[in-house]
């Protein structure tokens, strides 16, 4: 009794899974890898520079923001980073630096901290900061412009632009093929569908996003965009142009599965990814706007708590 | 320990551990010099208690606590009773710790064996409540609540643990008997056996009936095996009492048949024993004794900072000294290493949706930990179905954030408890 070991006295379970929130962090940074390396080849030293400014930028903020309430760091779980990637992943390359430091501090700051950080954000940081940027600098985000001075052996318009300005006339000459392979302008990791695709079904067979979700969104674009180009061929796109152009791609795969902005149970993952996917066509088809992805991204996030109340019962739940 | 599989997409299982066939003879713990019991009742004062430090009992003999008492137990071993305390237990229970000095070669007391020639529900109830397994025959009293079922589970209710398995295959015949004896004295009850899907051949001649349930974690808690087996959905916050079932341990059934049988209590229990490598290994010990004594035999030292747990890794609880004896339910010893001892932290909920899919009877753990954390447990309990959980222990084990999820939800019905019986004591 006296000359005893001291013992842990912990609670049950006594096993952990071993998962964690920096393994989830990297892996869809890993996952996102490909489609930012697809940008990298596309856009060269410029997107490389962009990338590794909203990354870093994206930590700083974290970090400066939890020195600055005294709460521990959380810059070593690798949300803030993969919130910066994905941020980079919208932007075209040509983006001015402070278009980027303001950004990051949107996203970190303004989308993540402000609601109470990890776990509490109502919107997807990055989707809610490129927005905001969008809508104060419109110019930036213009894509024909962005690229002017590059050589593209592809057609160098913005696919949707075209869409929006010409019709379904004006996106004749694009291949389908040469959309999903990565040749048409775009933000920097946005544009190869090859390599979303690829890092998305990684994430959905590892479980690190919800293939509910991931699905039934793309499923919500090509349902909505086939019963318009149905009803009115002459005025509407088919549904694999709306697939493989804007940030269609980049939406199924890493901003509308987000954690904390997206539903848990299985009926809610459904109708949020069907709605988001209804969102993003009448928008681009009705809407003002040229890419509605971002917008149906944050109105599914609004909706998202009223979505996730219908759940299983409870087994026993009395009444 | 079981680890996330790669394709985190797929629902893992998680396997309880049969013992090996044919089973291997579990290891004798020799009789210690002292053993202690604990009475769930609180120590009053020393003046309030029956028995007296010095008194000597004997191997077998009920004793009583308090005077004028129904209830006391039953001593295992025979010898001077040497300290009568108070003992404070998780949650605030309260009991009262009694120690023997064991006799080896004292007398066996003989009132039992006029229960054992005409067993009756209310001499078995006296001798055997506290004997392996703590079978519940005050269940089947007329007193109690309405009980038409006697389940004899034969599963475990954790993982690693086999000691209701191991009962299934080497103890038949004691089991058998106890069949017959609980026939006997509660006649008008149905009595039906659950032992593991994979093991359901060969118990044609037990007596009653027996059926299958699934061999994976939680499907052996008794909650689960009414809903699964029994097609009854236990309420939330009520017991499988109060949808009229009485569970008994395999080894209960065991000991009650051996008791009868042989005419003298049984009260050596059996323990599944768990070593920091996970190696699991059954030991026999006389109830009462200190799990030192238990380690000791098994060759098993523990270090600073490692983990003594009694149960098993999802539900055990962690004690914080040797001394603590074996009791009537103390199924399974774990020795953790203290370099595997899992540290929560303090990361909020990330929404990842893990716990919802794994926990098995749908509560919506995502929202209830945030009231839990909050400390809302009134709105824990009415929106969010905290008295549905069955304490499995799955949400906190696949949890990203290492939310201590399960710890929360002990906590939250204690204090909805100690709420309860503050305001009745008010009324
Ligand atoms: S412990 Fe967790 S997983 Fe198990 S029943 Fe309770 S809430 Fe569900
Ligand atoms: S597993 Fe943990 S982090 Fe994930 S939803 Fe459940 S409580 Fe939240």
């Amino acid at each position: 009794m006296i000359n005893q070991n001291k013992l842990i006295v912990s609670h049950a379970p006594f096993w952990h899974n071993g998962s964690g929130i920096a393994e989830r962090s990297y892996n869809v940074m890993g996952a996102a890898l490909l489609a930012v390396l697809a940008g990298f080849m596309r856009y060269g030293m410029p997107a490389v520079g962009v990338v590794c400014l909203s990354v870093s930028m994206a930590m700083f903020w974290e970090l400066a923001y939890t020195r600055l309430t005294k709460m521990p760091d959380t810059i070593g779980d690798g949300n803030a980073a993969m919130f910066g990637l994905v941020l980079a992943m919208m932007l075209p390359a040509t983006t001015p630096w402070w278009i980027v430091v303001i950004g990051t501090f949107l996203a970190i700051i303004i989308g993540r901290q402000i609601y109470g950080g990890i776990g509490s954000n109502a919107f997807h940081p990055a989707v809610l900061a490129t927005a905001i940027l969008i809508i104060s600098w419109k110019n930036h985000f213009n894509f024909d412009g962005a690229y002017v001075a590059y050589n593209f052996d592809f057609l160098s318009r913005y696919p949707l632009g075209m869409l929006k300005n010409f019709g379904p006339r004006g996106i004749a000459h694009y291949d389908l093929m040469d959309l999903f392979l990565g040749r048409q302008v775009g933000g920097i990791g946005s544009g190869c569908g090859l390599a979303l695709v690829l890092g998305g079904i990684y994430l959905m067979l590892r479980g690190y996003i919800r293939w509910e979700v991931s699905v039934s969104f793309l499923v919500g674009v090509f349902l909505t965009a086939q019963i318009f180009n149905m009803v009115n061929p002459e005025r509407f796109a088919g549904p694999l142009f709306h697939i493989l152009t804007g940030y269609t791609l980049l939406a199924a795969f890493f901003l509308i599965t987000e954690d904390s902005s997206s539903p848990v149970n299985p009926l809610p993952m459904v109708i949020y990814g069907l709605g988001g996917g209804l969102l993003v066509v009448l928008i681009r088809n009705i809407g003002a706007h040229t890419d509605g992805t971002l917008y149906a991204v944050l109105t599914m996030n609004l909706v998202n708590p009223l979505l996730d109340k219908i759940r299983p019962k409870a087994l026993g739940k009395v009444a | 320990m079981i680890k996330r599989s790669f394709f985190g997409l797929a629902t893992p299982l998680f396997p309880y551990d049969p013992p090996p066939r044919p089973p291997a003879d579990p290891l004798d713990i020799p009789l210690p010099e002292t053993i202690s019991l604990y009475i769930e009742k609180p120590f009053e004062s020393v003046s309030a208690v029956k028995l007296k430090v010095g008194e000597r009992v004997h191997a077998g003999q009920f004793v009583q606590l308090m005077p004028g008492d129904a209830e006391g137990t039953v001593s295992p071993v025979a010898g001077r009773v040497t300290a009568v305390e108070p003992y404070s237990g998780d949650f605030g229970r309260r009991y009262t710790r009694l120690t023997i000095a064991a006799e080896p070669s004292g007398p066996q007391d003989d009132a039992f064996a006029a229960v054992a020639a005409e067993p009756t529900l209310a001499g078995l109830t006296r001798y055997l409540s506290d004997c392996p397994g703590a079978p519940p025959l005050h269940l089947l009293d007329e007193g109690g609540p309405e009980i038409d079922t006697i389940v004899i589970s034969g599963m475990d209710s954790d993982l690693l643990m086999a000691t209701s398995q191991y009962v299934m295959e080497s103890r038949v015949e004691d089991v058998k008997k106890g069949i017959a004896v609980l026939k006997q004295v509660a006649a008008e009850k149905h009595i039906v056996g659950v032992v593991p899907r994979d093991r359901i051949q060969g118990y044609g001649h037990m007596g009653c009936e027996f059926l299958a349930a699934d061999a994976s974690h939680p499907a052996g808690m008794p909650v689960k095996i009414m809903h699964d087996v029994f097609g009854r959905t236990v309420p939330a916050g009520q017991r499988v009492e109060d949808v009229g079932a009485a569970f008994f341990p395999a080894e209960a059934v065991a000991a009650i048949g051996r008791s009868v049988s042989e005419a003298r209590v049984e009260m050596h229990k059996l323990i599944t024993v768990i070593d920091k490598q996970g190696v699991t290994r059954m030991v026999s010990a006389v109830i009462g004794t200190p799990f030192s004594a238990i380690l000791a035999a098994c060759g098993i030292t523990l270090g600073a900072r490692d983990s003594l747990i009694v149960g098993g890794p999802m539900t055990g609880a962690a004690v914080y000294s040797t001394d603590h004896p074996v009791q009537a339910d103390t199924d399974a010893l774990m020795v953790q290493d203290s370099a595997d001892v899992p540290l929560s932290s303090d990361y909020p909920c990330i929404n990842c949706g893990e716990c919802i899919r794994i926990c098995p009877v749908h509560v919506p753990v995502n929202m209830l930990i945030r009231f839990l954390e909050a400390g809302q447990y009134e709105t824990a309990a009415e929106e969010y179905d905290l008295h549905c959980c069955i304490e499995c222990g799955l949400c906190s084990f696949v949890c990203p954030s290492h939310i201590p999820i399960f710890q929360y939800i002990r906590l939250g019905k204690y204090e909805l408890e100690r709420i309860k019986a503050l305001e009745a004591e008010n009324d």
